[in-house]
Order: structure tokens, then C-alpha cells, then sequence
């Protein structure tokens, strides 16, 4: 099964990347084979609706679950709409969190923040 | 790192002016000039250094290529600004750079290929970089798309702020439009700066109307209070009915327009408006860090 | 005859200059085209109010009629439209109404429907024409406003056009029919910066121009300096003046409360009319 989660570089080395929307990378992981393959986000440089880019992105790749430190109000839309569960990551260490979400030691993400309009997080 | 934004609503309340002397009071070491409209900031704030400029690259504009063009006229007949003009004279179709809105419909709907969208630079973006880091920009002429680039002169001023600084300050622009809105979101607060006459309060509840959109904490002070009185009251009292803290109020004074010609702040010259800009700032930071309200980083909007 | 009133910065004086200059200019039409902070209504405080919707396209989709081939997702430069779970979402807010979706779909499954962004109020304060234009709050951009507001101005007297501060496009569109631009200045070292800025927006439009210096006091005046030295004609000063800065934030019109005000902006209307036509002729001969 694939596991999406949006990073600062094309290493697993680099960390999550704070924002979802505005992620350079999504890292779209095969829990199944152990293999994963970096896409770039296209959404990364958009005037805006980011996050509505950044999530059909995320569901077009096959993924049926985002791990995210949070998400935007469209974005949760779009992925949610498409049925995947979007889990909320603790730290910024890709393996790390892909190992808790295996474990299931991660919690579904219930806060989803309004739409930053037009542009990108703090 | 916490940031305090700075807004009006109406053009000319003094938001530069308390922004500058906050920074001066605070020796803030992150600072933002959100207005690139306009900016001013660097006027009162004296860099050091030379700074690290960069393009920002605002959306692409269409361009025509005459060689291609066969005055079919779709273009014209469908673009929705009104960017396409053609010359009976010459028999030729141009881009009005300054209307395009970067939508494609004239590229995508051209049967001759003779459209492209090209890259332009539509700001230029400014970081300074010494004690502290001042991020500013300035929107070129005509430009349409300010939400991104204040968005971009913020991102700039977070990701060179050094670790430890506590509280970021952020001078805004005037209106109600979108590059305000860009520049409220994830803020911690909002102070409005307004002053007593009918247009400033007007203006006021319609920032106040949109900042609230944001759920962002926001407090009010209101500059030349002297000027009126009696609106000075209303604006009060306006506040107290509405919940919204009063930050204080700061006096007319001759003395700040001539701070700021000669390039400095109110707080660095002995001055009523210098004294109650204090005040104002204290009354601002207890505001800020009263507990309760949740930050923005957690709007929550519960899942429907 | 249309007068854009124009600043760069904001607050140096536009509404005070632009609804005084109305008000002594008999039968005039006064427009407001800063429709994120409206104030020339507070003045005027105008009557028999009529309001007209302003409304921008949206685009609806007939979920019967879409096979999901993406091509309006794939196209909208805006992100505007998301496929998932088999059906078309449209984010109305992210919408910049270009049409081109509903264009470019070949299954006709889209079609446009009015979204409201503001409104325009039109009504009359004695003898002046007065139309305002208000963006809703949360709105980003105001454009569609003001182009339905320079639209029909009437042929037979002076229009003064009060437009929004900066240099913007919202600006370009407020002045883009002007005859002439007054540029509003106050004498201080922002104002200046942001009246340099406005200088060059009304050269690259090549409209004639010229300046108006407020709130001026003694001493050396930056913005007096700026318009020396840059070849600026210089319309009038407004001297800093405590009382019309009072009768000015109670919402009172300085040229109907009190003689001394009446004369002032007559005067300033009457430098302007002179320059005018003489701008006019020297613009038509280049």
C-alpha cells in the first residue's frame, strides 16, 4: 500500500517538510515492497490553490494514506474526497514516521487549519 | 517564533511609523515590510549591509508572435480582461502586458500557435542580513500578483531568522485586498493602527471584518487620537462593544513627521508620540501573550 | 472631462482633494474607485441610492455530462478544479473567471454562473453625481468593480475619479481613461518615496499630470523638492491645517462648511481646468 508525506528534499535523509501544499517533494512509500519514489509538487511554486494541486497530486500517485504535520482546508478536501487517511506525523524524521504509522502509532490529523489564500505557511 | 503584524485599513494611520519604533524599542532582530506595494520601512530602518536581492517571478504573461498570427481574433473575442489589443492600422495583435491575468485561455484557444506564455520578473525581493534579518520587496508597476510575493518576503524573513529570536515584526499594507490577506495568515496578532476621523473608522471594520476571517488575535490603538476627541471615544467605545482590545493611543505630534524625514524612528528622538508608542508596544506584548486563545497555526475548522 | 486623483501613498489626501474638487465644480460626478476602503460616501452622503450587483463568472459542472478527461484540471493555471472520486470539484474562491474551462471542455459539461464580489452604489449629494464601488470583504481583487464604474460616465461635466493607493494594477485601471492626473503628495520622506512611484505610473500611461502638496509645512518640503527637480507643475498647496483636518474626520466636505475652504479648492479647480486643455494640446502635438 502507498504512503504519501511531503518532503524538504528527494532524500530520506532531509526531513518532512512543514507544509503540505508548498512541500517541493511528495515521498509516495510502498509499505509493501519497502521502495518509494520522489514526485515533485508541482503546487511548490503556484500563485495558489496550492493545496488543491498539492492534493490531487497526492491522489493521482495511488497513495490511500498522507502522514503531514497538517493540511489545508481544500487540500484535506481533495485528499479526503478520494478516500485516503491523512495521519498526523510527530518529528520530522521520514523513516522514523513511516515506521510509526506501521506500527500504528500515529493519530488521524482532525485539525485542519483555513486555507492560507494565495500563498504559503508561517 | 512568534509574529505581530501590523495593519490599518486606511492608507496613512501611522502604521510605519509604530512598526519602526517598535523595532527600534525592541531591537527586533526579524523584521518584515508586507507592504510591496509601497514599501517604506527601509526608510526608518538603517541597514548596514548590502542586501541579497532576488527575482520574484509573478505569473507568466502571454506573448503574440505576428509571424504565426492569422487575425482570426479568438483571442480578443475571449479574453475575460480585456489584454488583447489589436490596431485596424497595422493589422496586428499585442499583449497589454499590464491586463494579462496569466490565464492561458488566449495560448490554449489560439489555431495558430501564435501564443506563448513567458516568464517576467515582477518584483524584486530584498533581504538584509546582520544583527537581525529585514526582509523587503517591491512589486514592479503594474504588477497584479502582490499575495505571493508577501508571502514570499515573509517565508524570506522566517527561514534567515535566527533560531532564538522571539518575535518577529511585520509592517503591512493598506486596503483590504490580497496581499493583506496574505499577509495575515499565521500571524500571531494584529495590531490596527487607526485614527479618529470618519474614514479611518470605516476603514477599520472593514480590516477588522477581514482579519477576523483569520480568527487572528487583534488589538486596536489609535494614532493623532488628539486630532478628535470625540472620535477618539466612539473608536472606543466601538471596541469595547466589539471585544476587541484597545492597545492604546498615541498623540499628534509635529515631532514624528520629523523623525521620520530625517530617516529615523519616533522611539530614537524625545517626543510625546516616541513616549506613547511605548505604551502602546507594552500594552500590545501583555495582549499577545495573554493565554487562552489558540495560536494560528491551529485554526481549527473541525472536519465536516 | 475626467480627473484621476491619484497618491502612492495612502492617506497624503485623495478623498479630501478629489470630493472638495467635486463639490465646487457645479454638476460634476464624483467616482470612488478605491472599493477596498471606500470614504468619498462619507462625505457625500449621497441619496436615492441605486445599487447594482457586480458579479464574476463562475463555472458549475453537470456532473451527467462529465467523463472525467481532465482537461479543465489540467488546464487552469489558477488550480482551480481537482478531480477525485469520479466527480469534478470546483474551488469557486480560487476562481479568477477566466472562462477557459468551460471553453475548453469537450463534453460541454460546464457552464458559468454569476458570483457576487461587490457591489456599486450610485445616488446624488445636491448637484454632484456620486458612484461608489465596494468590494466584499475577503475578495481579493476589485478590477471588475472598477471597470463597471468607468463605464457610461457622463459626456457633459467634470469627472473626478478618486482612485485606490499604490501603483497596482487596480491603480492603472482606475486612471486608464483619465484626461489628466493629480497626484497628491504630503511632505514627507515616504510620501515622496511612493510619489516617485506614482510619477512614473502616470508617464507610462502619458497622462498629463501634475501635483497638489498637502498638509505642507514651514520649512523645506521633500515632495516641493521632488517636483522641482523632476519637472512636476505644482497645482496648488493645502497648507497643514489643524481645522480642515478637523472638518475633514467628521466626514464634512471643507468647501461647503466654510467660505475660506470654498475658495481654496476653487482656486486648485481653477489652476486644474488651465492645465488641462493646455496639457491636452501639448500631448496631441507629440
Amino acid at each position: 500500500m502507498k504512503v504519501a508525506i511531503p518532503t524538504n528534499e528527494r532524500a530520506m535523509d532531509k526531513g518532512i517538510c512543514k507544509s503540505f501544499g508548498r512541500a517541493p517533494y511528495f515521498l509516495i512509500h510502498d509499505t509493501g515492497t519497502g521502495e518509494g519514489e520522489f514526485i515533485e509538487n508541482a503546487a511548490a511554486s503556484s500563485q495558489g490553490g496550492a493545496g488543491i494541486k498539492a492534493g490531487q497530486t497526492v491522489v493521482d500517485s495511488g497513495a490511500k494514506v498522507l502522514l503531514t504535520p497538517r493540511c489545508g482546508e481544500n487540500a484535506a478536501e481533495v485528499i479526503k474526497g478520494a478516500d485516503i487517511k491523512i495521519y498526523k506525523t510527530e518529528g520530522d524524521s521520514i523513516p522514523d514516521n513511516i515506521e510509526a504509522y506501521k506500527g500504528g502509532k500515529l493519530s488521524l490529523l482532525d485539525e485542519i487549519h483555513a486555507g492560507l489564500h494565495n500563498n504559503g505557511g508561517k | 517564533m512568534q509574529q505581530l503584524l501590523i495593519l490599518s485599513g486606511k492608507g496613512g494611520t501611522g502604521k510605519t511609523t509604530v512598526a519602526s519604533a517598535f523595532i527600534k524599542i525592541l531591537q527586533a532582530r526579524a523584521l518584515a515590510d508586507c507592504d510591496v506595494d509601497a514599501p517604506n520601512l527601509h526608510l526608518v530602518i538603517n541597514q548596514t549591509v548590502e542586501p541579497r536581492r532576488s527575482d520574484y517571478m509573478g505569473m507568466p504573461k502571454a506573448r503574440i508572435d505576428m509571424e504565426l498570427c492569422t487575425s482570426c481574433d479568438l483571442c480578443r473575442e475571449h479574453c475575460r480582461f480585456n489584454a488583447i489589443l489589436y490596431d485596424e492600422n497595422s493589422d496586428e495583435y499585442e499583449v497589454d502586458y499590464y491586463a494579462c491575468e496569466s490565464c492561458a485561455v488566449c495560448e490554449a484557444i489560439c489555431p495558430a500557435g501564435a501564443i506563448e506564455l513567458y516568464p517576467y520578473v515582477a518584483g524584486d525581493m530584498m533581504l538584509f542580513v546582520d544583527e537581525g534579518v529585514f526582509s523587503t520587496a517591491q512589486l514592479r508597476m503594474g504588477s497584479g500578483t502582490s499575495g505571493l510575493l508577501v508571502t514570499e518576503v515573509k517565508n524570506q524573513m522566517t527561514a534567515a531568522a535566527r533560531e532564538d529570536v522571539e518575535l518577529a515584526i511585520i509592517d503591512g499594507s493598506p486596503g483590504i485586498g490580497c496581499p493583506v490577506i496574505a499577509s495575515l495568515s499565521g500571524v500571531d496578532m494584529v495590531l490596527i493602527v487607526t485614527e479618529p476621523s470618519i474614514s479611518g473608522f470605516s476603514d477599520m471594520e472593514r480590516i477588522i471584518k477581514t482579519a477576523q476571517q483569520f480568527q487572528s488575535r487583534i488589538a486596536v490603538c489609535i494614532n493623532k487620537y488628539d486630532t478628535n476627541p470625540a472620535n477618539t471615544e466612539k473608536i472606543e467605545a466601538y471596541c469595547r462593544d466589539n471585544k476587541l482590545p484597545l492597545a492604546g493611543r498615541i498623540p499628534f505630534d509635529p515631532l514624528a513627521v520629523k523623525a521620520v524625514n530625517q530617516g529615523i524612528s519616533i522611539a530614537e528622538i524625545e517626543c510625546p508620540s516616541g513616549t506613547a508608542v511605548r505604551e502602546v508596544l507594552e500594552q500590545t506584548l501583555a495582549i499577545l501573550e495573554e493565554p487562552g486563545r489558540p495560536g494560528p497555526d491551529v485554526n481549527v475548522v473541525r472536519i465536516k | 472631462m475626467k480627473i484621476a486623483i491619484l497618491s502612492g501613498k495612502g492617506g497624503t489626501g485623495k478623498t479630501l482633494v478629489s470630493v472638495n474638487l467635486a463639490a465646487v465644480s457645479t454638476g460634476s460626478s464624483y467616482i470612488d474607485c478605491d472599493v477596498e476602503e471606500p470614504n468619498g460616501h462619507l462625505f457625500f452622503k449621497p441619496r436615492q441610492i441605486v445599487s447594482e450587483n457586480i458579479a464574476v463568472k463562475i463555472p458549475v459542472v453537470d456532473d451527467e455530462r462529465c467523463n472525467g478527461c481532465r482537461i479543465c484540471v489540467d488546464f487552469c493555471r489558477f488550480n482551480a478544479l481537482a478531480y477525485f472520486n469520479d466527480k469534478l470539484r470546483i474551488f469557486d474562491d480560487i476562481c479568477h473567471s477566466c472562462g477557459g474551462c468551460t471553453l475548453l471542455c469537450p463534453e460541454e459539461a460546464l457552464t458559468e454562473i454569476d458570483k457576487n464580489i461587490g457591489v456599486i452604489q450610485r445616488g446624488i449629494s445636491a448637484d454632484i453625481k456620486v458612484a461608489t464601488g465596494i468590494l466584499n470583504t475577503g475578495e481579493p481583487a476589485g478590477i471588475p468593480i472598477i471597470e463597471n464604474l468607468l463605464q457610461g460616465l457622463p459626456e457633459a461635466g467634470t469627472v473626478f475619479i478618486d482612485c485606490p493607493p499604490g501603483s497596482a494594477c487596480i491603480v492603472m485601471e482606475s486612471i486608464k481613461d483619465a484626461d489628466y492626473c493629480i497626484m497628491v503628495a504630503e511632505p514627507t520622506l515616504f510620501g515622496v518615496h511612493n510619489l516617485a512611484m506614482v510619477h512614473e505610473l502616470v508617464k507610462l500611461f502619458n497622462k498629463p499630470h501634475g501635483a497638489v502638496l498637502n498638509k505642507c509645512l514651514p520649512g523645506e518640503n521633500p515632495a516641493e523638492v521632488y517636483c522641482r527637480e523632476n519637472g512636476v507643475t505644482i497645482l496648488g498647496r493645502i497648507p497643514f491645517d489643524h481645522e480642515l483636518s478637523y472638518v475633514n474626520s467628521n466626514g464634512l466636505i471643507a468647501a461647503r462648511e466654510e467660505a475660506k475652504y470654498q475658495e481654496l479648492f476653487s482656486s486648485l479647480l481653477q489652476k486644474v481646468l488651465k492645465e488641462v486643455p493646455d496639457a491636452a494640446a501639448i500631448d496631441s502635438q507629440r
